[in-house]
């Protein structure tokens, strides 16, 4: 076991040099950080990219200064081309998907707290763990180089729709190099996730200290499981989906290029393959990918709402129970996506079926909220606001599905700014809020400093207005018959539309704008904010029992003994209305699982 | 022996709750891992299937299964071979268990090599990821991209059996190891015994049926 003794000294003493402390660390918590901090540089870069977006859909001819930076040909004069405004679009949803929704409210925030959570020191393989950041900051670095390389980045959006990128360059510019760059980040980013996966699953089941049951797991913890494991077995089917992708263009091979192709007057080498081959590998993985963001939010949110409504919600079980119907029919329901494919229409039906179906856990998770909200005396902050601003989000997005669900409606709908307001409320906004609410809630803790609340209030409020006036109107929008994806609105019907387009980018610039109070008071907060307590909500689960921010093994040394239910407020203890899940004391009235 | 090496080495946080299963993390994770293979084989498999079933002309190029019958002959006493270095391994018998390990690693070389003779009888022929002398180019670059993920599976599983062999042998692994690195072994064995019927028996020429 000679190696067994130095790998376990490696791990336990805190590292000293400042690359093992902060570049290749082991530790959970600062790679928590790190991908936090990568998910903050992506939403930025995707968020600018939105902005080009708008501006030039509102005022097409209007020279964005600058722009001609980021693309040497895409943009004279400053103004976009056609298929440098799609390049804009492809890039803004990759990195925003990938970079952004699955990485910060999932990795980001798991990894800190999933593992003081289970009250664990640390993950089970932390050099795994660490690769996991590493193999996705690659990734990160290898989508954003694809703005540098060849003709730019793949304008065949994050969908990447074969024929047309498999093709290669005939089919527009990016499409060749672009798109092996982008198949290639996303390959590796799989990768990374399986790492990250192989830990999570089991640092729930097997490292839990002692007394801490399955169900007495905090909610965050549950949905990163959940999240896990959906993250485990879509991901490694996008993978070699990329792969037989990147195959299409160095090998020649056709998997994704039907016979007889003709694009741009061209006749396409290829034989043999199906287009619709490519649509049915990345939806099952795109669908439960969009679970995939927005679970993790349904756990911060819970949590944040609990701890601040000082009472549980009315079923814990049912909130879990719910969120793994989520996971399991996640893969069903992907056919959604494909219904104007021209696949059987009678497939249509099946998927359609599923599809109304996974409205009912999603309705069940919000009655729960909503239920429990009722009569409750809640905390109003900045954590709490946007958690409710989650729920409001959730909502409207999930009633919008209810009508895209159906095919009939959905073909009138299809591929319009009404499919773009209902996927932006759910998994994009909705989870941003879960992002937001979580730094609130777990900021003192993550940096031991207290962020501006006041400002965090004046943040929720701006964004929750602005966001609405952002996407409310694209459902009109849709309804009318604006298609997505046009880089420009010269049709007659589409010409009185225009309006509410500039109506709707003036918005997305006031609404970014907003995120600068974000941002100057989280980088004012981690440097000369208040120094934060050990418990600065009065919460029970194991992240409060430990200093803020946490020691290099969490614990300090000790093993934490859990007595308690993640959620017992409400109660008359000896510390107030509240009880530490580690806190021996009986008290009446708590509710404990077994 | 102690318990924080069986846990991957990383953890000795003292009383941790039993785990459910009663299974390592390492253990654990390599299942987890295996999962997550099984979906990236049935997603080749299933695109494999669906442009077999979109292609009316799929050619039946292959006459004899005597090949395909010996490499999986080889491959199932691969699989036997390697339970029998794991029961040694469970019962102490460490130069049992090391044996069954290199004849299990042995019978791994065997069969990369018959694969690899195979590959290069079906590249004499012509048959290439773009052509093939009997019709639609998806023939070969399935074939190839199937069977070369499975190739690439059993060639890092015989290394990965090599190593642990060295490793058990040098007592810096125990048995423990030896199983992780046997569920990885029949992982890649059970995908053969389904890539025998969807890449080789079901390309059979008729008459040779």
């Amino acid at each position: 076991m000679h190696d067994t003794s130095t790998h376990a000294a490696a791990h336990h003493g805190p590292p000293t040099s400042f690359i093992r402390k902060h570049v290749f660390s082991l530790d959970h918590k600062v790679i928590g950080k790190q991908y936090y901090g990568l998910g903050l540089v992506a939403v930025i870069i995707g968020m600018v990219l939105s902005w080009v977006m708008r501006i030039h859909l509102a005022w097409t001819a209007y020279p964005i200064p600058g722009l001609h930076l980021l693309s040497g040909t895409g943009a004279p004069g400053n103004v976009m081309t056609p298929e440098f405004y799609l390049q804009v679009m492809t890039m803004h949803a990759t990195f925003m998907v990938f970079f952004v929704l699955t990485v910060v409210p999932f990795a980001a925030f798991g990894n800190f707290f999933l593992p003081i959570h289970t009250g664990a020191e640390d993950m089970p393989f932390p050099h795994f763990n660490m690769m996991s950041f590493w193999t996705t900051f690659v990734a990160f670095c290898v989508m954003l180089l694809s703005f540098f390389v060849g003709d730019g980045p793949t304008l065949g959006g994050w969908t990447q729709y074969a024929p047309l990128s498999a093709v290669g360059a005939v089919a527009g510019p990016g499409q060749g190099s672009g798109v092996i760059i982008w198949a290639t980040s996303i390959a590796i980013f799989c990768v990374g996730q399986l790492f990250g996966a192989l830990n999570f699953i089991p640092n729930v089941l097997d490292l839990r200290c002692k007394g801490m049951s399955m169900w007495r797991l905090p909610m965050p913890t549950w949905a990163w499981f959940i999240t896990s494991c959906m993250g485990l077995t879509s991901f490694s089917v996008l993978m070699p989906a990329c792969i037989l992708l990147i195959l299409d263009h160095v090998a020649g091979t056709s998997f994704f290029v039907a016979s007889n192709l003709v694009i741009n007057d061209q006749l396409q080498p290829h034989s043999g393959g199906s287009t619709l081959l490519w649509q049915h590998l990345f939806w099952f993985f795109g669908h439960p990918e969009v679970y995939i963001a927005i679970v993790p939010g349904m756990g911060i949110v819970s949590h944040v709402l609990i701890t601040n409504m000082r009472k549980p919600m009315l079923s814990h079980r049912v909130l879990v129970y719910s969120m793994g119907a989520l996971a399991v029919l996640s893969y069903m329901v992907y056919g959604h996506h494909m219904f104007v494919s021209g696949m059987n229409p009678f497939s249509s039906l099946v998927f359609s079926f599923p599809t109304l179906l996974i409205t009912i856990p999603s309705t069940v998770i919000v009655l729960v909220w909503i239920g429990s909200l009722y009569g409750a005396k809640l905390r109003i902050n900045a954590a709490s606001l946007f958690a409710l601003g989650f729920i409001s989000m959730f909502i409207t997005g999930g009633v919008s599905g209810f009508f895209l669900a159906q095919p009939s409606i959905q073909i009138l709908l299809h591929a319009t700014y009404f499919v773009v307001a209902h996927f932006h409320f759910t998994m994009a906004i909705a989870a941003l809020f879960g992002i937001f609410s979580g730094t609130y809630f777990w900021f003192p803790k993550m940096w031991g400093r207290m962020m501006n609340d006041n400002l965090g209030k004046l943040h929720f409020w701006l964004t929750f207005i602005g966001v609405y006036a952002i996407f409310m109107p694209m459902h009109y929008l849709g309804l009318a018959g604006n298609v997505r994806r046009y880089q420009a609105f010269v049709v007659d019907y589409m010409q009185p539309l225009v309006g509410v387009h500039q109506f709707i980018t003036i918005a997305a610039l006031f609404t970014g704008a907003v995120q600068l109070i974000f941002i100057y008071n989280f980088i004012h907060s981690r440097f000369w904010g208040e120094p934060a307590p050990e418990n600065p909500w009065q919460g029970t689960s194991l992240e409060w029992s430990v200093p803020s921010p946490p020691p290099h093994d969490n614990f300090g040394g000790k093993h934490p003994v859990v007595y308690h239910d993640p959620y017992q407020y409400g109660v008359q203890s000896s510390t107030g209305d509240y009880l530490m899940q580690d806190s021996p004391e009986q008290v009446k009235g708590a509710q404990d699982e077994p | 022996m102690s318990e924080a090496h069986v846990t991957m080495g990383a953890h000795t946080a003292a009383p941790m709750e039993a785990p459910p299963f009663a299974i390592p993390s390492k253990k654990l994770a390599m299942w987890l891992f295996v999962m997550a293979d099984v979906m990236t084989f049935a997603a080749c498999v299933a695109a494999y299937a669906f442009t077999r079933n979109a292609t009316p002309d799929w050619p039946r190029p292959f006459h004899s299964v005597t090949a395909v019958a010996v490499m999986t002959v080889i491959m199932l006493t691969s699989g036997l071979t390697m339970l029998i270095a794991l029961g040694a391994a469970k019962a102490g018998d460490k130069a049992g268990a090391f044996r069954w390990m290199m004849i299990t690693a042995v019978a791994g070389i065997i069969f990369t090599l018959l694969h690899i003779r195979d590959w290069m009888g079906m590249i004499d022929q012509g048959v290439g990821l773009l052509h093939n002398p009997w019709g639609t180019a998806a023939f070969g670059a399935s074939f190839y991209a199937i069977t070369g993920f499975s190739l690439l599976h059993i060639s890092i599983g015989t290394i990965a059996l090599i190593i642990v062999a060295i490793r058990y042998q040098g007592g810096r692994y125990n048995a423990d190891d030896i199983e992780i690195v046997s569920i990885f072994w029949q992982f890649v064995g059970l995908v053969w015994l389904f890539i025998v019927p969807v890449v080789y028996l079901m390309n059979q020429t008729p008459a040779a049926r």
